[in-house]
């Protein structure tokens, strides 16, 4: 793509500085602006009654005692609320087969999953409304739970949806090649594993949550919203709600993490805005960490079953896999819970030129916790898959793991091109991020420590993983099967008669430093001090229309938006500062907040004056100059369906065969996600995610009883990573820009969390060969590992 | 519902309130104090998104009632801030990006304080310890280890 040439290489650029964020300041105070935050006038307060059980039929409830408590204002069951709402289905077209059940705010006839809503009482406090929630009286009788996903698709399971006749809700085949014949060639040795990736979940620290607002004189919602997405939400509430578009506002100040578990519509959140409109006065719901645990979606929870035949001169010729992934009772609204499933079939061995593949995935309902999209949907368990086999059969063939991936990764000059599961690619950069992985961390130093060691009884393991994220979706991830998720974003640049600049953007901060690039772009584009931006992100009312921060995709498109906003709004300016100074446009050239002599970078008039001039003395303008003074651009990828990144990472670990405790004693991360617009954040993300990964990979799993309980739904019970047990992490970059936008850059958000886990894994089968095991199941708890070593 | 009136110096100022005797502090710092800087995350003494000060030690402000703090001097974050006791962690975590959301980052620093205050050294190791009281879903815990190491190496330089 072509664009401006002198963006980069500007004197007063802030793109590729680690500008610090202007919003830390306010959060650094206590100024934060979160939805339990807010306090207003007549508000009330949400509660619920939550099924206990996993499968029950409801068959009556009293809410006699609820509605007559203390303070309560108004009490709904499933039935009275179903007939306010219009039900919702998890599908999307493009999606072919996945099929899903209509589903409720809260609960009708039958309660699928332990801490699915029955019933909401508002009441004046959330106490109160907790003490009369306590009073609701339901009948239940328990059905047979399908938990276990092994087993939902077995003939005798208890069939959740029973006009489906089964647990399936979507499968998916992929066969490239011919993998039987690949794998019958004489010289190829097949490695097979069983893979087993638990459920886990984001724990925002700032739970769910919402305020809702209806004013029944204009008709109109406002809901203040904890998420990634508010022009998603608008339509749903919209749709849901039978309001019009135009009469929904959502609205997302400071929003405390969300990591995807944010972007969904949770049955309680929408049962609030109902309310809101039934009382006429804001309500407020946020879920407490029970509520959290028990319904925020929850994510992985895979079985794969997967082979890799290499040759012994390391050709890596192919992976056979069957993945099995238990998504809850229900398909989540709207993004479906079969991406997660997709995306393994679409990204396992998409770093490696193998020619054979074939993936088997099935998705199927269980009575547990939704499952759906969190971090890097997906990426986790097929890079565990893939780069877990690969360096099982480096064991097998006795080579080192780098060597074998260095001898199958794409070349980097081999793009464009396809991945062997047919992703289209460019811009990639596997073998150099493996080098300078290698050199970063002092591979061969490390190995040689290794072996010193271990002949002193300390088993420590080296893990590695190549790996794609997919970032920059582009229409054909959502919007192509029917979502109302919109692929494009927009941004508004619009110069104040001060001099300042003030921008809005459809996408959202969550603390990625989203409003800080934004200002970074504006500032360094335009040419102003990047004090003198202010941003406005996350309020329906009043920023373009977009998607919002999710998909890795807020920087690369939102970016690119605000790129084209400020280069146009530039050229704008420098029109009509011809004009007043009697010059050329190609003459001149904003810089340090005024218009300056491109030659020489003589001021020739401040931006001040020339807003000024035509926001109050336009008649000091020619009559048929009619400037703005305002531009707004939108963005979306249009030749790649998602724009792909790579990245090499790698994890020292030292496993205490004693115990069975992994201990992680350095992690490194070479990412490639192009041109990087602020180093400090990028870093931070890599990290954060790569942490997240590594709640995955060793401490955190949603654990069920075989009836459907879920056993350790508090902060102490289910393991967060915390300081002291976390790695040093080293982060550093190749610089690919992707060729899509002329800003170049690609995601970072998710890279971390998506390669971490695999990383892991190999670092702990490394540490664990001397001793003959091998473990194949996350996280890899203690026990676990001691298992595998037979000592328990 | 059994009520309580009690007395707290929050952040310098009396804050007099009849609290149900249920009310935890932080609640009772939100609700009645109008305090919306300590934040709730899991109401049960593990997250540490809600720790403050109380009479010179760190607490955490869900595991104590209001009627508890009757008569105790309290500090939050917005106390700390306007006090410029923060000034210091506050350019650092800024400098450093030791926050994303900004969830946690008010009990972080009054961890850190506690730290800092009570003299504690720029031992990567023993900071990592003290703050593991603290969850941060975001950042990675380095960059927030780095800045508590800056704020204290720049006391002790000469």
């Amino acid at each position: 793509m072509t664009g401006p040439a002198t963006i980069f290489d500007r004197p007063n650029r802030y793109i590729g500085q680690p500008t610090p964020r202007a919003d830390a300041a306010r959060l650094l105070a206590g100024r934060g602006r979160f939805v339990d935050d807010i306090q207003l006038p007549r508000m009330v307060h949400a509660a619920f009654h939550r099924s206990p059980h996993a499968h029950a039929r409801i068959v009556s409830v009293d809410v006699t005692a609820a509605r007559a408590a203390s303070g309560v204002l108004g009490v709904w069951t499933g039935a009275e609320m179903a007939a306010l709402v219009t039900p919702y289905v998890g599908v999307l077209t493009h999606m072919a087969g996945l099929r899903s059940a209509p589903q409720h705010p809260l609960a009708v006839d039958v309660a699928r999953w332990q801490g699915e809503p029955l019933v909401m009482i508002v009441a004046r406090s959330r106490a109160e409304a907790e003490d009369a929630a306590e009073l609701v009286e339901v009948d239940y009788e328990e059905l047979p739970p399908a938990c276990d996903a092994t087993t939902a698709l077995a003939k005798d399971a208890a069939v959740i949806h029973a006009d489906f006749g089964s647990n399936l809700a979507w499968e998916r085949k992929v066969d490239v090649g011919d993998i039987d014949a690949a794998f019958a060639q004489p010289g190829v040795q097949i490695v097979e594993r069983e893979f087993r990736f638990g459920r886990h979940t984001g724990v925002t620290l700032e739970s769910r949550g919402t305020v809702c607002e209806f004013d029944p004189s204009e008709g109109c919602l406002t809901m203040h919203y904890s998420g990634q997405a508010p022009h998603m939400m608008q339509v749903i509430l919209s749709r849901l709600m039978s309001l019009p578009e135009e009469n929904v506002r959502v609205i997302s100040n400071d929003v405390g993490g969300s990591f995807g578990i944010k972007i969904h519509t949770y049955g309680d959140e929408l049962a609030a805005a109902v309310a809101a409109r039934a009382l006429g006065r804001p309500v407020k719901f946020v879920a407490d960490r029970m509520e959290s645990f028990l319904t925020d979606i929850h994510a992985r929870d895979h079985v794969v079953k997967a082979r890799m035949g290499v040759t012994a001169s390391g050709t890596i010729v192919g992976i056979d896999m069957h993945d099995l992934t238990g998504i809850g009772p229900f398909s989540m609204y709207p993004r479906t819970s079969a991406i997660e499933c997709n995306q393994v079939l679409n990204l396992t061995g998409a770093p490696y030129t193998m020619q054979h593949y074939r993936a088997h995935g099935q998705v199927v309902f269980q009575n547990k916790n939704l499952m759906c999209q969190y971090r890097a949907v997906g990426h986790p368990i097929a890079m565990a898959v893939a780069d877990g086999l690969l360096e099982d059969a480096a064991r097998v063939i006795g080579m080192d793991p780098v060597e074998l991936r260095r001898r199958n990764l794409m070349a980097d000059d081999s793009y464009p091109r396809s991945s062997t599961a047919g992703m289209k690619l460019d811009d990639l950069s596997h073998q150099a991020a493996l080098k300078k992985l290698c050199e970063i961390m002092d591979y061969d130093g490390l190995r040689a420590e290794q072996a010193r060691l271990r002949e002193q009884g300390i088993f420590r393991g080296i893990g590695f993983v190549s790996m794609v994220e997919v970032t920059n979706p582009s229409p054909m991830f959502y919007g192509i099967g029917g979502a109302p998720i919109a692929s494009q974003d927009g941004a508004t640049v619009r110069l104040d008669a001060g001099g300042a600049l003030h921008v809005s953007s459809s996408i959202t901060e969550q603390g990625q430093g989203t409003n800080g690039i934004l200002a970074q772009i504006a500032a360094g584009v335009f040419g102003v001090d990047i004090d003198r931006v202010k941003v406005t992100t996350g309020d329906t009312g009043t920023v373009p229309y977009g998607g919002g921060t999710w998909a890795s995709r807020g920087a690369g498109i939102g970016g690119e938006a605000m790129l084209l906003a400020a280069q146009a709004l530039k050229e704008q300016v420098l029109d009509v500062a011809a004009v007043m100074l009697q010059s050329e446009p190609g003459l001149l050239d904003i810089r340090g907040g005024a218009v300056v002599d491109a030659a020489t970078g003589a001021e020739r008039m401040g931006l001040a004056d020339l807003a000024r001039t035509v926001y109050y003395r336009g008649n000091e303008l020619p009559s048929d100059l009619k400037p703005e003074l305002i531009a707004t651009r939108h963005y979306r990828v249009t030749d790649f369906p998602f724009v792909f990144t790579n990245g090499a990472m790698a994890a020292h670990v030292e496993v205490d065969p004693e115990t069975g405790f992994v201990k992680v004693l350095h992690f490194w991360a070479v990412e490639d996600c192009g041109r990087v617009i602020n180093p400090m954040l990028v870093d931070e993300q890599v990290r954060g995610g790569v942490v997240q990964g590594i709640g995955g990979a060793l401490y955190e799993e949603c654990l069920y009883s075989d009836d459907g309980q879920l056993l350790n739904a508090t902060m102490a019970d289910y393991m967060v990573p915390m300081a002291a047990e976390m790695p040093e992490i080293t982060v550093a970059h190749i610089e690919t820009p992707t060729k899509t936008s002329f800003l170049g850059a690609k995601g970072a958000g998710e890279a971390g969390t998506g390669g971490a886990p695999a990383a892991i894994l190999n670092a702990v089968n490394d540490a664990l060969q001397p001793m003959g095991a091998t473990i194949w199941q996350m996280p890899m708890t203690p026990e676990r590992i001691l298992k595998v070593l037979g000592k328990v | 519902m059994k009520t309580k009136d009690i007395s707290v110096i929050v952040n310098g100022e009396e804050v007099r309130a009849s609290v149900p005797v249920r009310r935890n502090l932080v609640d009772f710092l939100r609700t009645d104090a109008g305090l919306t800087g300590s934040h709730v995350g899991c109401e049960h003494g593990v997250c540490g998104a809600c720790t403050v000060e109380v009479n010179g030690a760190t607490v955490r402000g869900c595991l104590m009632l209001a009627v508890q703090a009757d008569g105790a001097t309290v500090t939050t974050v917005e106390g700390f801030a306007a006090s410029g006791r923060s000034a210091a962690l506050a350019a650092a975590f800024t400098r450093r990006n030791a926050l994303q959301c900004g969830f946690c980052t008010p009990g972080m620093l009054a961890s850190a304080l506690g730290y800092i205050d009570r003299g504690g050294t720029a031992d990567r190791a023993a900071i990592r310890e003290h703050i593991s009281g603290n969850y941060c879903r975001c950042t990675g815990y380095q960059s927030i280890v780095e800045a508590i190491c800056d704020v204290i190496e720049e006391r002790t330089a000469p």
